[in-house]
């Protein structure tokens, strides 16, 4: 036992609400700004307690449009963001464990060159090849879809590094009963293999939701039409310091949209986000 | 040892497809684009393009801008990197002590997480924006002069406060994951020994969790490196006068809004490098972490 006198446990309290505080505050503050009318954001300081705008800012901004990013209504923006995070999400986990499979439970030819093949992309974000990628985009006619949005980013290697670690802790004597029992290879994917990666695949799918949801460079390269921006997009697009008529009170609404549903995954599936964090990025 | 294996010939291949076909058209056939455009030089008209070699490399690097860009990175990088750690460092030992609230504490401290490092950067904007900013105008009334659009130090201080904010939670987790790793026995011994709190950190938890924090500086190097690209987007735009222009953000304005191909190309390639020999550096460490635990 460590001595119990002094105040360092009072201390710790201490700390961990200033820090807590430091971590809050630009979220609260967002918040109360968001339920304030533009008027009363423009002339500070801003009170510290919600506004009564609550109801009429979320309104206008999830059913009306926004005239800034051409009369786009925030649901379609999130609906946008929705379909890109889990488009990358769902599809980095699929083919990840695809290719984990072969590489892990067959031996065919060029197993390794294919295995290397994968691996070398870990290393690069898409930040370095930007101006390339965008021109076979413009090539392939992918600008404005949502395969333009979701395929470039799912081209990562870190999934299948991570399936296929776990794959080969899969003792050998699974492999050969259920070979035995007459099973086939997708048979043992679906029937073994996935149950027993279930966690991982929890994990896994909380950290690449937001991934492709706070994805920022990319979608503002691949959409033009404002109909199909994401939300983080649309927001930088309202944003403008040049001119004064900048509807703060729908950027901060808009805001707090933006943070809230990635927010909601990594608090309701804590457990599994902070294990696959710790234990994905080794 | 012989891992058991299914017989099938084709079935691997088919299963391989799906990542391969994207890697090939998403990464491989852009990235060599990009190392064959690093080579050449466009007419302005964007008509004919010749190619020079290695001479768009020499301009890149013997460009006061560009250099200019490196030093704004490193400052950036290495500022957003120390105050993330050290915050959560102080933070993860703060709720290595308490006992009650632990779970609660964690819930609070890893929201940012998930927000986008854009949507940060906005929330800082929207406090310290010396127009409307709540936090600029108080600045302002205790006779402060605070202009981060004028000022590029005010800038810089902004973007990395906003980029160091994001980084905390992550950090935070990592560093109580590795704390709890610190074996009990060791700084009771200690604390028998007539340790105060202050020196068995120093000298027992702290080189303990040595691997841990060097992962974590490659991470939030690589990091402010290219995630901020959002933040700085939206806080400042590069400016003023390049003060915040990191070395992702100058790749995507030569290429994107001054169009300069074959400069932005070059760029991109000396990127790539950078990441791939921070990326080593990481896998010598894991290599060395495995057989530390």
């Amino acid at each position: 036992m460590i001595e119990r006198r002094g105040l360092g446990r009072p201390m710790a309290h201490l700390v961990l609400i200033v820090g807590l505080f430091i971590v809050a505050f630009p979220i609260y503050y967002t918040f109360v700004a968001s339920t304030q009318s533009l008027t009363t954001i423009l002339r500070p300081p801003l009170p510290l307690t919600p506004g009564d705008q609550i109801g009429a800012n979320y309104g206008e901004a999830l059913f009306g449009g926004i005239g800034r990013i051409g009369g786009v209504a925030v649901t379609t923006l999130l609906f946008n963001t929705l379909v890109m995070a889990l488009g990358i999400a769902l599809g980095k986990i699929f083919i990840s464990i695809l290719s984990a499979f072969a590489v892990v439970f067959f031996r065919f030819p060029l197993r390794m060159v294919f295995f290397w093949l994968i691996f070398v992309t870990l290393m690069l974000p898409v930040e370095v090849r930007i101006l390339p990628t965008y021109k076979v985009m413009v090539d392939l006619g992918m600008i404005d879809t949502y395969a333009g949005l979701i395929l470039p980013l799912i081209a990562s290697a870190t999934a299948t590094l991570l399936f296929r670690q776990f794959f080969m802790t899969i003792p050998a004597e699974l492999v050969e009963a259920a070979r035995i029992d007459g099973a086939g290879p997708l048979r043992f994917l679906k029937d073994i293999l996935l149950p027993l990666s279930k966690t991982n695949i929890a994990a896994l799918f909380v950290i690449l939701f937001i991934y492709g949801w706070t994805q920022y460079l990319w979608p503002l390269l691949v959409t033009n039409d404002n109909q199909m921006n994401t939300i983080v997009i649309a927001l930088r697009k309202m944003v403008s310091f040049a001119d004064a008529d900048t509807p703060w009170h729908m950027v901060m609404v808009t805001s707090i949209l933006a943070i809230l549903p990635p927010v909601l995954v990594v608090v309701l599936m804590q457990r599994w986000f902070v294990r696959g964090l710790v234990e994905s990025e080794k | 040892m012989q891992k058991a294996v299914f017989p099938n010939k084709l079935l691997p291949y088919l299963l391989l497809a799906p990542q391969v076909a994207i890697t090939l058209v998403f990464f491989y056939w852009p990235a060599s684009q990009a190392l064959y455009q690093s080579m050449l030089k466009e007419d302005p008209f964007g008509l004919k393009s010749k190619f020079v070699g290695l001479q768009n490399f020499a301009q890149v690097l013997g460009n006061p801008d560009y250099l200019n860009s490196v030093r704004v990175t490193v400052v950036f990088s290495v500022s957003t990197a120390v105050l993330a750690m050290a915050l959560a460092l102080f933070l993860a030992t703060a709720a290595e002590k308490v006992v009650r609230g632990k779970g609660f504490y964690r819930t609070m401290l890893i929201w940012p997480y998930a927000v986008a490092p854009a949507v940060a950067g906005l929330l800082w904007l929207f406090m310290f924006n010396p127009s409307m900013g709540t936090f600029a105008y108080l600045l302002r009334d205790a006779g402060y002069r605070w202009n981060p659009l004028l000022d590029g130090d005010q800038a810089m201080l902004l973007v990395v406060v906003a980029a160091a904010w994001k980084q905390i939670s992550y950090n935070f987790l990592f560093f109580v994951a590795a704390l709890q790793s610190v074996p009990r026995s060791l700084i009771e011994a200690a604390a028998i020994d007539g340790a105060s709190s202050t020196k068995r950190f120093w000298t027992i938890v702290f080189p303990l969790i040595a691997p841990t924090t060097f992962f974590l500086l490659v991470v939030n190097t690589v990091y402010a490196f290219f995630d901020t690209f959002g933040i700085i987007d939206a806080v400042t735009g590069g400016g003023p006068a390049q003060a915040t222009q990191t070395l992702v953000y100058k790749v995507y304005n030569d290429g994107f809004v001054n169009l300069d191909l074959g400069g932005s190309a070059a760029q991109s390639v000396i990127l790539m490098a950078i990441v791939i020999a921070l990326t080593a550096i990481q896998f010598r460490y894991v290599e060395k972490r495995v057989h530390y635990a």
